[in-house]
């Protein structure tokens, strides 16, 4: 059989193949369909074969027509026409005296999403829901599912969800799930009242799920785990009777079990009964942990949730999430966020030697998150800070450079939250400046000199150490030696007088950073005209901090606790925030803002937060660098408040200066035709296909001239020249007027032209192109520095019409009667009122109204 | 729910594709291929990539994988990964493989077919799944194939899903094997940071028709349940889990263990103590950094039990990627430095009980200018099996089957204690 995979490449395979398919030799025909099955694997097209291979299905082998089923589930869809062919077979088979057989047709059948299919599916499946045997019950339980997708109305209309609801009470268990499983799908889809789950429901649900597979417990176990019990009693009941699958050896079933019990205690106020039940909850959680790594990661993330609801639920099972030297990283990086949760005054002790332990593993992440947590724990626990901070003295002294970084990082946090207390370790920590690389090290040494800077004896000299290389330092870093000086001069004026002029000279004159340049010049009108008011704002008190880094805010938590054991609960985002359908769109907006500390880690990797930065820079300088700035006193009380917020001084783009950047090239650009879609391009080429190179293209029509509107963006380290571009032929002849014409777009930057199209009857070509793509597609070639890259784009119906144009009726209707009759094709438009004049007229007035909408 | 399965090589290739719904094409996971199974950058099990979430699990030399848009049960796709790991074991013999994958592909996709509808997970029980999906080679004629398959669905569906009736044997036999993985964790200085057993009790049934079983170990909480005192004797589970064959509403109102098991191989039940360990073997390691180039070893290793004897015991060294020479004297046994893994193993095929051995030795390191970091001196782990001993002091009190025909049952226990992560940081 391995040889299937040998011979490929050869001419005319497929010739061939067709004709061993036609084969009268059983053989010969079950390893062609092999053949073909095999090639399919391999990415290869073999939509070709559709026929012949169609031909091969009523063949008595088994195994033969599973291949030939599965063929066509991956090719029916590009062949409709063809695929009807296949329909009397599947109903055929519907009524074979064999149940596998009756349920494989239903389940293909309902598995080619072809409109026309889905119509001869309705009987077959009616009677496969009452059929006699359960196999094929279960099946066409799932089968409605799948025909909700393709037609929602033919599910409603036919009357399939009310049969799926009467088969709750089937007396075969699976059917019964599959059933709870399919009615969950629909009614999140788009039809929530497919399933109300009803008092009589739910004890229904419950006295099957004894009798479940164990996939079927997590179906009924998870739409369980949305009920809401009418009173405390029938919670008490829905708990007792779901307690016992906390014992299951599916971990799935374990974790959705505790999503029910979770959620049950909210509505239970008996305390004893509470207590119970969080108790009950600790070990099987501790189990999970002994499984595949994978499965421990899940787990994990949902524990971090569960502890943050109910603290007590593993206050005594630290010790299980220490890491194992040979644990995956993923899972070691976890147990460290559950660690500091469960430290207490109790285990402090042994959590710091574990964590003492950990900074002297090798992967860096690890051990910096390691270094970090000793921080929190110090943060969380008052009582445990000294330890905490001899801890980290102990490793600084190991001198390992990203040891000693991230423990400089922590101990400024420290120093925060117990000000004036441990300041003996400075003179440890300025043992370690010259180590420094990373620029949130730096900013926290800097910052710690500052705000010591009258207990540190040579802190002039340190910080003039800083400041030598002051221009190649990060924006952070740059506004903390700024602020450390103005402490510095504020707190001893004697020997910090020169240094604070040089240093507000420096950043006002030379800085091209405007958020440094105006923290300059702030500083300096608020020290030159009120001393006291620059001391009493500067070196003023801030607000505690608290170890928040897990904190996740309560009505989040709320909708992910509902969601243990789903991706939402791995996450720790609402499903809103990670699936992408069109309804989840609009409620994206509201939910952005919570989800911020979780994404941090993952938008940390993408370059593109820079990128946005920067290009948002430019109008912000105009906005702020007013010839003549007052220097009122409410500016600078906010700015000390931005001195306070040590770490998110680096000012993170905001939506409005974004789009402000936005509406300022829009305005460059000239009066757009569709102010609306203006700002955003539709993407032609993203950044990571076209080697750094971003384009954004449509053509528009801008004052009754027609034109491409572009928009390169470089995101390549290099600059990006020689912009060539080109089109295809195309339905209606477009091509450019003139060649385009750009400068280099330098790393970073961007550029946006219009050049004028024009239609030229000899670039005219209909072609029907490939898959389902429509004629209107034009195909381009973009050529630059950075490569040749060929790309498609749609012409827009609403874009090529004359706005306000309108035509005699007899004109219109000799100009028609003059098209020549190979011109013509002819379509049947269903749904269409066609005997309604005005219905069209205004059909169309309103699919040409909707900019975009109208494509042919 | 889930989109598609792939089973992909470690090269990155497409071994096996089968779409369940069309939100996740062939081509989508072509970004996840590239960047986390080829790159072997695994940072997460789950990631997402174009809107997309893949789940991938690895076995042998196949990766499986999961893919979604929607917000699945996490912790069912991966056990449903698993599972699925199982059933191709179950088909291609115990072992699963890139070379059986690409032999039995078309079993493969009928497989596929079966075990998942739409994306929900349907039964992956390898017994019912045989009984009407024939591997290659003694695949009935086409007519007889129908026939034997149109019996199963029943089983299929049915409160016992996982057995099929009918099953004889003219021996009945049950084989319980009680497998505890001990795992230490212990401190350079000797103190034992944590310490439990998870254990597994592994039933090998060979009984005809629908037996049902009833089990009984020495677990304060189960002797109870019978109306006995725990005493003297008795352990304390933390925590137990159970095959889906056994009842867990019966487990919880009377804590008895009944079941109908399925006919083979299968693990009935999972437990943890962490409390009143037997730890098998103390090791008392020294080593000592002299200077940057030198490291001196002692290590002890004593039996704990007695009356048994330890096989194939393996003491595992971690040493400096820079060792260059290792010159040892060891008691017993033999010890080798492995350079692939950096480590000195020290291997033993007999360790009697109450006996003590002790390795010494002394490691040359070539001296490196550019290493800064210090050596991290990762744990000791050891490897053992100590037959007929049980870690936790649990031992299986009774095993009683009812059948409706009475047959007699001839059962074996055997006990095995074996290292989980055994590990001692110096």
């Amino acid at each position: 059989m391995s040889n299937y995979f040998k011979d490929q490449g050869k001419r005319g395979e497929n010739a061939e193949l067709q004709e061993e398919l036609a084969s009268t030799d059983k053989n010969k025909k079950r390893d062609a369909v092999k053949k073909v099955i095999r090639d399919m694997t391999l990415g290869k097209d073999v939509a070709g074969l559709f026929t012949a291979v169609v031909n091969c299905m009523m063949t008595p082998n088994l195994e033969v027509r599973k291949l030939v089923y599965l063929y066509l589930i991956n090719y029916a869809k590009t062949q409709p026409d063809l695929a009807i062919m296949a329909v009397n077979g599947f109903v055929k088979d519907c009524g074979d005296p064999n149940p596998i057989i009756r349920a494989l047709a239903v389940r293909t059948m309902g598995c080619i999403r072809v409109q026309q299919i889905s119509e001869y599916l309705c009987e077959p499946l009616r009677r496969a829901l009452k059929d006699s045997d359960p196999y094929v019950r279960k099946t066409a339980a799932i089968c409605v599912a799948k025909l909700y997708e393709i037609s929602p109305d033919l599910v409603t209309d036919q009357g399939f969800i009310d049969t799926l609801n009467d088969m709750l009470g089937d007396g075969n268990p699976m059917v019964v799930s599959n059933a709870v499983a399919a009615l969950a799908e629909i009614s999140v889809r788009g039809t929530p009242k497919a399933l109300v789950l009803k008092n009589s429901t739910v004890t229904k649900l419950l006295n099957v799920l004894n009798e479940c597979s164990e996939w079927g417990q997590v179906f009924i176990l998870d739409v369980l785990s949305s009920y809401t019990p009418s009173d405390k009693t029938e919670a008490v009941n829905i708990l007792e009777r779901v307690k016992p699958r906390l014992q299951h050896a599916n971990s799935a079933v374990v974790l959705s079990t505790t999503k029910v019990i979770v959620k049950l205690l909210d509505i239970v106020t008996d305390s004893e009964v509470v207590r119970t039940y969080v108790k009950a909850l600790g070990p099987p959680l501790v189990t999970l942990m002994s499984n595949e790594a994978e499965i421990q990661y899940v787990a994990l993330r949902n524990i971090i949730l569960i502890c943050q609801k109910r603290p007590s639920v593993l206050s005594n099972e630290v010790k299980v999430f220490f890491c194992k030297y040979n644990d995956p990283i993923y899972v070691k990086m976890e147990k460290l966020d559950v660690l500091v949760m469960l430290a207490n005054e109790n285990n402090i002790e042994q959590v710091l030697m574990e964590f003492m332990e950990y900074a002297t593993e090798i992967d860096c992440e690890f051990v910096c998150k390691a270094v970090r947590c000793i921080g929190r724990c110090a943060i969380k626990l008052q009582g445990a800070a000294e330890r905490c901070v001899n801890v980290l003295v102990t490793l600084i002294q190991t001198k390992v450079n990203y040891v000693v970084q991230e423990a400089i990082i922590v101990i400024r946090d420290i120093f925060r939250k117990y000000p004036n207390k441990y300041e003996s370790v400075i003179g440890t920590l300025c043992e370690n400046l010259d180590t420094l690389d990373n620029s949130e090290a730096k900013a926290s040494m800097v910052w710690i000199i500052g705000e010591y800077a009258e207990r540190i004896d040579n802190a002039g000299e340190l910080l003039d150490g800083f400041l030598e290389s002051f221009s190649e330092e990060t924006t952070a870093v740059q506004l903390q030696l700024l602020t450390a000086t103005v402490k510095l001069f504020l707190k001893r004026p004697q020997i910090a007088q020169e240094m604070v002029k040089r240093v507000l000279a420096l950043v006002t004159h030379e800085s091209d950073n405007p958020d440094v340049r105006d923290r300059g010049y702030m500083y300096w009108r608020l020290l030159s005209t009120n001393p006291e008011a620059a001391k009493a704002i500067v070196l003023a008190d801030k607000p505690t901090i608290e170890d928040d880094t897990n904190l996740i805010e309560a009505a989040l938590l709320e909708d992910l606790i509902g969601n243990l054991s789903n991706l939402a609960s791995v996450y720790h985002k609402r499903p809103t925030a990670f699936i992408d359908r069109k309804k989840a769109n609009d409620s994206m907006d509201d939910y952005e803002e919570a989800e911020e500390p979780d994404s941090a880690q993952a938008t940390a990797k993408h370059p593109q937060g820079s990128r946005e930065q920067e290009s948002a820079k430019a109008p912000v300088v105009d906005m702020l660098m007013l010839d003549d700035p007052v220097a009122p006193a409410t500016q600078a009380v906010r700015e000390t408040k931005l001195d306070d917020l040590l770490s998110l001084d680096a000012p993170a783009p905001t939506q409005s200066a974004r789009s402000q950047g936005a509406d300022l090239l829009d305005m460059l650009g000239g009066p757009s035709p569709a102010p609306a879609s203006s700002g955003q391009l539709p993407t032609l080429l993203a950044a990571d296909k076209g080697n750094g190179m971003e384009m954004h293209g449509a053509i528009k029509q801008v004052n009754g001239q027609l034109g491409y509107e572009l928009e390169f963006k470089n995101v390549s380290s290099t600059v990006l020249n020689g912009i060539n571009f080109q089109m295809n032929k195309n339905l209606v002849g477009l091509a450019l007027k003139a060649p385009l014409q750009t400068p280099d777009v330098p790393p970073g930057g961007s550029h946006r032209v219009t050049v004028a199209l024009a239609s030229d009857p000899s670039k005219i070509e209909v072609k029907p192109h490939a898959g389902n793509a429509g004629g209107n597609v034009v195909q381009l070639a973009v050529k630059s520095n950075l490569g040749v890259f060929y790309l498609t784009d749609s012409i827009e119906l609403a874009a090529m019409t004359t706005p306000g144009f309108s035509l005699a009726p007899n004109v219109y209707m000799s100009t028609w009667q003059n098209l020549p009759a190979e011109n013509q094709t002819v379509k049947d438009l269903s749904g269409f009122p066609m005997n309604n004049p005005n219905a069209i007229e205004q059909a169309l007035q309103v699919s040409m109204g909707r900019r975009g909408r109208g494509r042919f | 729910m889930i989109s598609a399965v792939y089973l992909i090589n470690l090269k990155g290739e497409i071994l096996i594709y089968r779409a369940y719904r069309d939100d996740v094409s062939r081509a989508a996971a072509d970004a996840f291929r590239m960047q986390v199974l080829a790159a072997k950058e695994f940072r997460s099990p789950v990631q997402v990539f174009e809107k997309a979430s893949f789940f991938h699990i690895r076995s042998s030399n196949v990766y499986l994988v999961a893919a979604t848009r929607e917000n699945v049960n996490a912790s069912m796709a991966f056990q449903f990964l698993f599972a699925l790991v199982e059933v191709f074991k179950g088909y291609f013999g115990g072992a699963f493989e890139e070379e059986a994958v690409r032999e039995n592909f078309p079993l493969v996709y009928e497989l596929l077919d079966e075990v998942m509808d739409f994306g929900y997970p349907q039964s992956c029980s390898v017994d019912l799944l045989k009984t009407f999906i024939m591997q290659e080679g003694q695949q009935l004629d086409p007519g007889r194939a129908l026939v034997a398959a149109s019996l199963a669905p029943a089983q299929v569906t049915g409160a016992v899903s996982w057995r099929r009736e009918g099953i004889k044997y003219r021996k009945n036999e049950v084989f319980l094997d009680v497998v505890e993985n001990v795992n230490l964790l212990m401190s350079s200085k000797g103190t034992v940071l944590k310490s439990d057993v998870t254990g597994e009790i592994v039933m090998k049934t060979y009984l005809s028709g629908m037996p049902e079983c009833k089990f009984g170990l020495n677990d304060k909480l189960m002797m109870q349940g019978e109306g006995k005192k725990g005493g003297s004797g008795s352990i304390e589970m933390e925590d137990v889990s159970f095959h889906q064959c056994v009842k867990l509403g019966k487990f919880d109102s009377d804590k008895a263990v009944t079941f109908i098991p399925p006919d083979g191989e299968f693990v009935l039940m999972k437990y943890r103590v962490s409390d009143n360990i037997n730890l098998p073997f103390k090791v008392s390691p020294i080593v000592k950094e002299l200077g940057r180039t030198r490291l001196e070893i002692n290590v002890k290793v004593k039996a704990q039990y007695s009356s048994v004897t330890g096989l194939n015991v393996i003491v595992r060294i971690p040493l400096p990627p820079n060792t260059a020479k290792v010159t040892t004297t060891a008691a017993a046994g033999k010890a080798k430095y492995e350079p692939e893994t950096s480590e000195l193993v020290w291997r033993m095929r007999k360790f009697p009980g109450d006996t003590e051995y002790a390795l010494s030795g002394e490691v040359e390191m070539s001296a490196r200018i550019e290493d800064k970091k210090p050596w991290s001196r990762p744990p000791i782990s050891m490897e053992f099996q100590v037959p007929m001993l049980a870690a936790s002091g649990l031992h299986v009190r009774f095993l009683k089957i009812y059948e409706k025909s009475n047959y007699n049952t001839i059962k074996w226990v055997r006990y095995i204690s074996k290292n989980g992560q055994y590990l001692n940081r110096i």
